[in-house]
């Protein structure tokens, strides 16, 4: 270990805060086995069960039409393409069923910029989404950011009015979709179009102040260096500081097939370390997710020891990633295998992180079959 | 000292013991092998693991250009865990046998890649005759004569053997006259006859495993270890294997590698079976290079492993990483993510090696520096 490393350990041992030069520092850092014991003591002081969360829900994309154009992003069609669709509501109300008949609570339902959806279309989507489902405790954990201002951009609303108005009607949490990264430099290169970085900020701070919880992500592994990740990093920190409305980070790297900004995919190796950096940088923040979706399982249960302490959710059907050629899937007692294989417990919550009791039935073959996981 | 720092926290416990015999270059007993695989931190036995791969090999990095042949998937053998083979009789899909004019064509195809090894392995197919294998190896031999030829399995053997009416050690004679440099470390599975009964009865036992490996040994030529871990096998009889390679490798030296194989359900008898997880496949890795401390290198194979954790396995105890390897067959009934084509290119894994922080370095069969990088 060297000692500029040392010192950094040192810090995190006493619970000191990561300046930039540590930051700097652990992204130049290759030896994993050192950054993950400094990332789980982090993890274990949020989180000192043994355990990993997840939830169980549906992933939704309720339309794919979005002008926007993001250059990383191959599931968007433009308004007016034959391709476009926009679910209707019986149909999302019918995939809502299916999901609460599975046992799932959460809702994650995001989709394009769609100029003809007003916040009108999504306010009787939720009303009915609750009117039916609210007694299973069903979750609204929709809209990202990019969608929030644009919907209050074609209703002229204020970012404000914009989400007291969705969470009357029903939203209670909002993805931390599009947060990209949180760099103007990034974002030019990558979504010209889209919300700025302190608009997508500004546009948590709001959610925050009106009582939402959120989650925010970071796509990384496309032009960004690691002075964009550790930047993105810093300002999700310094908000967080400012609202405590974070619930979790959810890292995940840019899938490049059939989109317009093509490359290469980021590492196994790539990934471990900017997990394990950013549960160290981001010290205010409880939780951080797996992206099994990106990664697939082998690399996300290796990334339990590296500060992740959480498997997101089960998704049930992904259309986003999988069109730019990743279509990674688990089913839950896989999922639930997968975390105990790695010496955890698992345990589903909501999308609030509050902790519910385990689901998967005694006689799955994945709980009972393998004879090796006695640790 | 340097490595006491991330582990210092475990003073007293029972990775601290191992620890202060691996840093004293103390042999680890199987009751210490066992208690590795068990650890709950993986991590700590990776950075354990990881001190003695840069003490033996520093930062070097080893890959290698290769080409595989496997020249049929017809197989007599019914092992539980493999999706290739194929029983004429079974109607499976597509049952193949490759003329010398299919393997003179495989060849040719990379005549344009300075590719320094080629790896011939291959089912049990009871109708080929000895000839059919000495003509195999020949038709390398005449299509690239500077080529290293690594083939045919301990359980091959013994079936050519079987088939040339000749002893082992008369037949690896006949195989290394034809062009034969090496042995792969397939077939032995998991050494152990409750395993072997269960997974691969109609193959060699381990002891007859271990007989063949000493006249291959005899005979001048060197050869691979490995072990498919992650089906029905206990980490006692993980530790086991481990044990008895080592023995194994004390009496003859002429193991030049160790590497582990994860097994994959799919298409196999056994389907019903979950994976190897990637926290099995790490500590596999780990817990070799620690306990198989006379074999010089511990390779993370990444057509099994996935690259990506082949990548992170760099950190976990492997020095090498195997090659670019065109034309492999037997891991995937059909793509996966990111092995669709099963081929990384050199300068893949060269940027793969450098960007974990490692040195690549081009290695031939011995494990010699073939180029400087570039």
């Amino acid at each position: 270990m060297d000692h500029e490393f040392s010192k950094i350990a040192e810090k995190v041992r006493n619970g000191e805060r990561l300046t930039w030069d540590d930051g700097r520092i652990l992204f130049h850092h290759h030896n994993l086995p050192e950054l993950a014991s400094l990332a789980d003591i982090v993890r274990k002081r949020w989180n000192p069960e043994n355990r990993v969360t997840y939830v169980v829900g549906r992933n939704i994309n309720y339309t794919n039409v979005c002008w926007v154009r993001c250059k990383f992003c191959a599931f968007y069609r433009v308004p007016g393409s034959d391709e476009g669709y926009v679910l209707p509501k019986e149909v999302i109300l019918e995939k809502i069923r299916q999901m609460v008949e599975n046992g799932g609570i959460e809702i994650l339902m995001q989709g394009g910029l769609n100029p003809k959806l007003k916040i009108e279309w999504y306010e009787d989507l939720f009303r009915a989404v609750k009117t039916q489902f609210g007694d299973w405790g069903v979750i609204l954990h929709a809209l990202s950011p990019a969608e929030i201002i644009y919907i209050a951009k074609i209703s002229k609303l204020s970012l404000e009015e914009c989400l007291l108005r969705l969470q009357n009607a029903g939203l209670d949490s909002i993805p931390g979709g599009g947060a990209e990264i949180l760099t103007d430099r990034v974002r030019q290169r990558i979504a010209p179009y889209k919300d700025t970085a302190n608009e997508w900020l500004e546009c948590m701070r709001v959610a925050h102040k009106i009582g939402l919880r959120t989650t925010v992500t970071m796509m990384y592994g496309s032009v960004d260096t690691w002075e964009d990740r550790l930047e993105h990093l810093m300002r999700t920190r310094q908000l967080q500081d400012e609202t405590g409305g974070f619930t979790a980070f959810i890292p995940w790297s840019f899938q490049p097939d059939g989109t317009e900004l093509k490359g290469s995919r980021a590492s196994g190796f790539d990934y471990l370390r900017t997990v394990a950096v950013s549960r160290m940088i981001l010290d205010n923040i409880p939780h951080i997710q797996a992206s099994w979706v990106t990664q697939g399982p082998r690399i996300a249960q290796i990334a339990l020891s590296y500060g992740v302490d959480d498997f997101g959710s089960t998704m049930m059907e992904e259309n986003v990633v999988s069109s730019a050629g990743c279509s990674f899937t688990m089913p839950i007692d896989e999922l639930e295998y997968t975390i105990r294989a790695a010496g955890y417990q698992p345990m589903r919550r909501t999308t609030q992180y509050v902790l519910l009791p385990l689901g998967v039935p005694e006689n799955s073959p994945y709980l009972t079959m393998h004879p090796l996981k006695s640790h | 000292m340097e490595q006491q720092h991330i582990l210092s926290s475990l003073k007293g416990s029972s990775l601290w013991s191992i620890a202060e015999k691996v840093w004293s270059s103390e042999r680890l007993s199987y009751d210490d092998i066992v208690e590795l695989f068990r650890y709950p931190d993986l991590n700590m036995v990776g950075y354990l693991a990881n001190t003695v791969r840069e003490r033996m090999h520093q930062t070097n990095t080893y890959y290698i250009r290769n080409q595989h042949i496997n020249y049929t998937n017809i197989c007599n053998k019914h092992c539980q865990f493999c999706f290739f083979a194929k029983n004429p009789k079974d109607g499976g899909p597509s049952p193949y046998l490759m003329s010398m004019e299919d393997v003179e064509n495989a060849i040719k195809t990379h005549m344009d890649v300075p590719i320094s090894e080629v790896h011939i392995v291959g089912g049990i197919n009871p109708k080929l005759p000895f000839d059919y294998y000495l003509e195999l190896l020949r038709t390398v031999k005449r299509l690239r004569p500077g080529v290293h030829i690594k083939a045919f399995t301990a359980v091959e053997i013994v079936e050519i053997a079987r088939v040339a009416g000749m002893s082992i050690k008369d037949t690896l004679v006949a195989l290394k006259d034809a062009g034969l440099d090496s042995v792969p470390g397939g077939g032995a599975e998991v050494l152990s006859d409750r395993v072997h009964d269960l997974a691969h009865p109609r193959k060699i036992g381990p002891n007859e495993w271990e007989n063949v490996a000493r006249e291959i040994a005899n005979a001048g030529l060197p050869q691979y270890s490995t072990m498919l871990y992650g089906h029905i096998e206990t980490m006692e009889e993980r530790a086991e294997h481990l044990v008895r390679l080592r023995k194994l490798q004390d009496e003859t030296g002429h193991f030049l590698a160790f590497t582990p194989l994860s097994f994959h359900p799919e298409g196999t008898y056994w389907d019903h079976l979950p994976a190897p997880t990637g926290d099995d496949d790490l500590r596999i890795i780990a817990v070799s290079r620690l306990a198989l401390d006379n074999i010089p290198h511990i390779k993370s194979f990444w057509i099994m492993n996935t690259a990506a954790v082949s990548q992170i396995s760099l950190w976990y105890g492997a020095d090498d990483i195997d090659g670019t390897v065109h034309e492999y067959e037997i891991t995937y009934p059909e793509g996966h993510i990111g092995q669709k084509r099963q081929i990384l290119t050199r300068t893949q894994l060269i940027s793969m090696i450098r960007e974990a922080g490692r040195t690549p370095v081009e290695r031939n069969s011995f494990y010699q520096i073939v180029n400087e990088e570039p």
